[in-house]
């Protein structure tokens, strides 16, 4: 039997009805249209697929869209605000933090839960707090440095 | 990836959450975290799963006459950053620290580990050296039972049908008290191929408590009783040390898959608890 949902995704306001299976991930992409969230592994292990749920980082292949109702959801697509780019997309522009782009939709919200918990983090704290989110192309360094890039920027 | 089709139910209150579970065919959805993976794999294929997300009494975490008491829904994010358990009873929120990535910190419950019973599961080493307690309720009555006697099996809980794991319940951590949980990662998945968990305390010279739980080994976390029994009384020397954590292992049937093999995995409960007992020590003296 489908359910209602309601859920304020990136500031937006929507209702949806949905079947209790329909993961999160394929309600974003399929039902929603932002795209901008990946799915790499489906099986909670890439990131890829990673946004932000009532302020903390999740994978939303191992959720259920009726688990959202009610709360809070920003996607990559939220991060720009009045035509600007966050601080950390703009760091991984500038620092090659990205070759391919298939993890920088999860990534960079990995790194903004990361920031929010740890405004200057060491690098072995950079290093932890993107644990779950795999990169195949840059072998991570150029991210580590952009998050520091971003630290920085966000700590003026 | 797609699972079979459920019903779902969101109760606001524990009693229409037990009233929902007492038919015996629903299913507890709690972090999800391990539930949600199986059911894409189809390995498990509830008719009818009930959410606890909205009971907001089952995330608290509190202090009363000498006892922490965690609710089953606090996720190991909640632990880890709790400044009461950091305080209070340090070895648990280091054990919710190593659990998986910040992801799976941030949805996964205390509760829905212990009740998953996965035998690498990082909790129940530390809860064990504790001497935990968990509290189950169904509609109509509740028990209090030992940790040791909730975990009965990979996989298997001492929870009948209906009955829900409301709260954990560990002891205030004395103080002069050194502990310490030492973490053997398999890189791919970031379970535990061994994890020990040790906690001690000294009086006049002496170990007077040694406590080691230890997870990742055997089909069930368990307390290495026989190597506390070598440590009790001891001046904690590192001949003491090398001694008492030979004992770890000796008489375990262990796991064996194709990250580690049983005698490798023996070997390394002895190596994991030697650096453990060390760590501990270092802290309690
Ligand atoms: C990528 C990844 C890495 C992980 N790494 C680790 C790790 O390193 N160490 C580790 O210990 N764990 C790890 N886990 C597992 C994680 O800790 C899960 O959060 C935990 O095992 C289950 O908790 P949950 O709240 O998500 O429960 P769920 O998945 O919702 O439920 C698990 C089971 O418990 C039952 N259940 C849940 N709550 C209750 C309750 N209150 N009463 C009765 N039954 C209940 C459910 O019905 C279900 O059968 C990992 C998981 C993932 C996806
Ligand atoms: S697609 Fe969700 S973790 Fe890989
Ligand atoms: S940039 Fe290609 S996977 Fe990360």
């Amino acid at each position: 039997m489908k359910r209602l949902i309601s859920v304020t995704i990136n500031g937006k306001q929507r209702t949806d009805e949905v079947e209790p299976r329909l993961l999160l991930i394929h309600y974003l992409r399929d039902v929603v249209g932002l795209t901008g969230s990946h799915i790499g592994c489906e099986t909670s292990l890439c990131g890829a697929c990673t946004v932000e749920l009532d302020g903390k980082a999740v994978k939303s292949c191992t959720m259920f869209a009726v688990q959202v109702d009610g709360c809070r959801l920003l996607t990559i697509e939220g991060l720009v605000s009045n035509g600007k780019y966050h601080p950390l997309q703009e760091a991984f522009w500038n620092e090659h933090g990205l070759q391919c782009g298939f993890c920088t939709p999860g990534m960079i919200v990995a790194c903004k839960q990361l920031l929010e918990r740890t405004p200057v983090p060491t690098e072995e704290e950079i290093r932890h707090g993107i644990e779950g989110n795999l990169c195949r192309c840059t072998g991570y360094q150029h991210i580590v440095n952009a998050v520091k890039a971003a630290s920085a920027k966000m700590g003026i | 990836m797609i699972p079979q089709s459920f019903e779902y139910s969101v109760p606001n209150t524990l009693q229409e959450a037990l009233q929902l579970l007492a038919g015996g065919n629903a299913k507890v959805l709690a972090g999800g975290m391990s539930l949600v993976p199986l059911m894409k794999l189809r390995l498990a294929a509830p008719e009818h799963l009930v959410d606890l997300r909205r009971i907001t009494g089952l995330k608290t975490l509190s202090e009363s006459s000498g006892e922490i008491r965690i609710g089953a829904m606090a996720t190991h994010h909640d632990l880890d950053s709790s400044p009461l358990l950091r305080q209070r009873c340090p070895l648990l929120a280091e054990a919710a620290k190593h659990i998986g990535d910040v992801q799976v910190r941030n949805l996964g419950t205390i509760g829905g580990s212990l009740s998953h019973a996965d035998p690498a599961a990082d909790y129940p080493a530390s809860l064990l050296a504790l001497g935990a307690k968990v509290k189950l309720v169904r509609a109509g009555a509740e028990r209090t039972l030992n940790l040791e006697d909730f975990l009965v099996d990979t996989f298997t809980t001492a929870a009948e049908p209906g009955e829900l794991l409301t709260e954990i319940i560990v002891p205030v951590e004395e103080p002069k008290t050194g502990v310490s949980y030492q973490k053997m990662v398999q890189p791919a998945s970031g379970f535990a191929i061994v994890g020990v968990a040790a906690r001690v305390r000294k009086s006049n010279g002496q170990i007077s408590l040694a406590r080691l739980g230890l997870t990742g080994v055997a089909p069930s976390p368990f307390r290495a009783a026989a190597a506390e029994a070598r440590l009790q009384g001891s001046a904690g020397s590192a001949e003491d040390i090398r001694q008492a954590a030979a004992l770890v292992s000796s008489n375990i049937e262990a796991n064996a898959d194709i990250h580690a093999s049983a005698s490798y995995r023996k070997q390394m409960a002895q190596v994991y608890a030697a650096r453990a007992l060390h760590a501990a020590l270092a802290e309690a003296s």
